[in-house]
């Protein structure tokens, strides 16, 4: 899970980030960032409201220009080969941007139809299968739950299996057993080899998720390094006795029973 | 990537069209106002207007279609701007799909449900009494004047679409071209007018296409007025789609 390179061997970096810049007007959101994720890894983005994550995002999903700096996605340039690169990664923005007045299977069709792959029905059948949508599949998406359009939102961002997925805020707004589901999407991506880079605001969600985690704060990336290697950034852990509480999440799922969850 | 142009359009047409099949309402709305303004001008005022030899119904008819354009076209950017805010835009464009094709899938909506609505509106002239002789080539030059001026009006309201901040915003444009037709040939005759107003009128695009609506429809000769009229809508054409497609290259890499 390394990024140590050997001489002459270097390994495929889905997302490669160098000395990005950006700003809106007078305002530098983005001061060189440096970002380097290993294919197949799971990167979380950590940072604050107006961190520069959504910029970063857009800039790779080539929603955006850059001021400065190179950005690589599976190998090609967001600046020069921007269809090469749409080939390559998938979005799901921090709003479920999913079509309210078609049904769930419409929309699975749509996409697959705009990424021209074969037999869209099909593509979608399995989708609404996968997820959990098989059910609501002929329902338009208007009367779907916030977890519903996420699972969709997602759903529709496999299609064509892209190398690489840029989830912005996935769970944000979510309750906690339809964050649950989203998780454990994610795992499934990576564990088929996918490379998720995901921005959040949640740190436990970073925490439960990521191989690596990066800290984007003042326009730069601060940190970045696996969960042990931000725990040894701090002094030693002290053994200290603490009354265990449930925590309210705890509760809350203990109550309503996630065996709910897959529903 | 410009080989899935044409298929990418289709594909996000279907979509549009699909969106308009399960409200159609908006196409009947669309066709409401003008449907009021003809009733209220053929029956209401039109005993008080001299508008010459011909029915006022056959004589309002022309200016009328075009206010149902100008209404329609209201609709085509209000889409256009929930695409946008709804995120669903830029997951469009951030697929390997050819980028006019987000824009074109609009504009051939808006062309199609803007079509519907000016038949609905012939429709109902019809039952009032509107007759015309005119023959297929006329009736084509009617249409093709109409899609040209949909065209127009429609790159137009791309731009509020793109550039809108709000619901009200992006449809709030079309007012203005809606009264448009007021000061012009489409009521009444321009020679009642007093001096400027007469100026206006008769030098505004809305008389130009008016006049030559009316001349296909009556089997008249058409004149200069159809190329004024032609040349009126394909520069703004040309125009809209310049600011549009620079608006959108601006707001989107």
């Amino acid at each position: 899970m390394t990024n140590e390179t050997t001489p002459g061997q270097r390994p495929e970096g889905a997302i490669r980030v160098t000395g990005i810049t950006k700003a809106f007007g007078d305002v530098e959101v983005l001061k060189g960032v440096d970002l380097d994720v290993a294919a197949g890894t799971i990167v979380a983005l950590l940072g604050s409201n107006g961190a520069g994550k959504t910029t970063l995002i857009r800039i790779l999903a080539t929603l955006l220009r850059a001021d400065a700096g190179t950005a690589g996605v599976h190998g090609f340039d967001v600046a020069t080969q921007p269809d090469r690169v749409r080939e390559s990664f998938s979005l799901t923005g921090q709003f479920a941007a999913v079509d309210e007045i078609l049904t769930g299977r419409e929309n699975l069709v749509l996409v697959a139809r705009l990424r021209h792959l074969p037999d869209p029905g099909r593509i979608a059948d399995g989708l609404l299968a996968r997820f959990s949508l098989t059910d609501a599949g002929g329902r338009r998406v208007a009367t779907y739950s916030g977890g519903m359009r996420r699972r969709l939102d997602i759903a529709m961002s496999l299609i064509g299996d892209p190398p690489v997925i840029f989830l912005d805020e996935p769970t944000t707004g979510l309750d906690p057993q339809a964050r649950i589901e989203v998780w454990q999407a994610v795992r499934e991506l990576a564990e088929g080899g996918t490379t998720v880079l995901l921005t959040t605001q949640y740190l436990e969600e970073a925490e439960s998720l990521a191989d690596r985690i990066a800290i984007l704060h003042e326009g730069r990336i601060i940190v970045d390094g696996t969960l042990a290697e931000l725990k040894a950034l701090l002094p030693p852990a002290r053994v200290e006795y603490v009354e265990k509480q449930p925590t309210l999440e705890e509760i809350f799922l203990a109550v309503v029973g996630t065996t709910t969850t897959q529903k | 990537m410009s080989t899935h142009a044409v298929g990418d359009t289709r594909t996000l047409l279907g979509r549009s069209l699909r969106h308009i099949l399960r409200s159609p309402d908006t196409i009947v709305t669309t066709a409401i106002t003008p449907v009021a303004m003809l009733l209220l001008f053929v029956y209401v005022f039109g005993g008080a207007i001299e508008s010459g030899e011909e029915e006022y119904v056959d004589y309002l008819l022309p200016g009328i279609l075009l206010i149902t354009v100008a209404s329609g076209i209201a609709y085509t950017s209000y889409r256009l701007f929930l695409d946008l805010k709804g995120g669903i835009f830029e997951r469009f464009l951030s697929m390997p799909i050819a980028r006019s094709a987000a824009l074109w899938g609009h504009v051939l909506t808006s062309l199609v449900a803007n079509l519907l609505s000016v038949g609905l509106v012939v429709l109902v002239a019809l039952v009032m009494g509107f007759r015309t002789g005119a023959g297929v080539l006329a009736w084509l030059g009617v249409a093709g004047i109409l899609v040209l001026f949909t065209l127009a009006l429609t790159w137009l309201a791309v731009i509020a679409g793109l550039a809108a901040k709000s619901p009200d915003g992006a449809g709030g444009f079309a007012y203005p071209i809606i009264f448009l037709p007021f000061v012009s040939s489409a009521f009444v005759p321009t020679e009642g007018m007093p001096g400027p107003v007469r100026w206006f009128a008769e030098h505004q695009p809305v008389t130009s296409i008016v006049d030559t609506i009316r001349n296909l429809f009556a089997e008249q000769p058409v004149g200069d007025e159809a190329w004024i009229a032609v040349a009126w809508c394909t520069g703004l054409l040309v125009l809209a789609y310049a600011v549009a497609m620079r608006v959108y290259r601006r707001r989107f890499a």
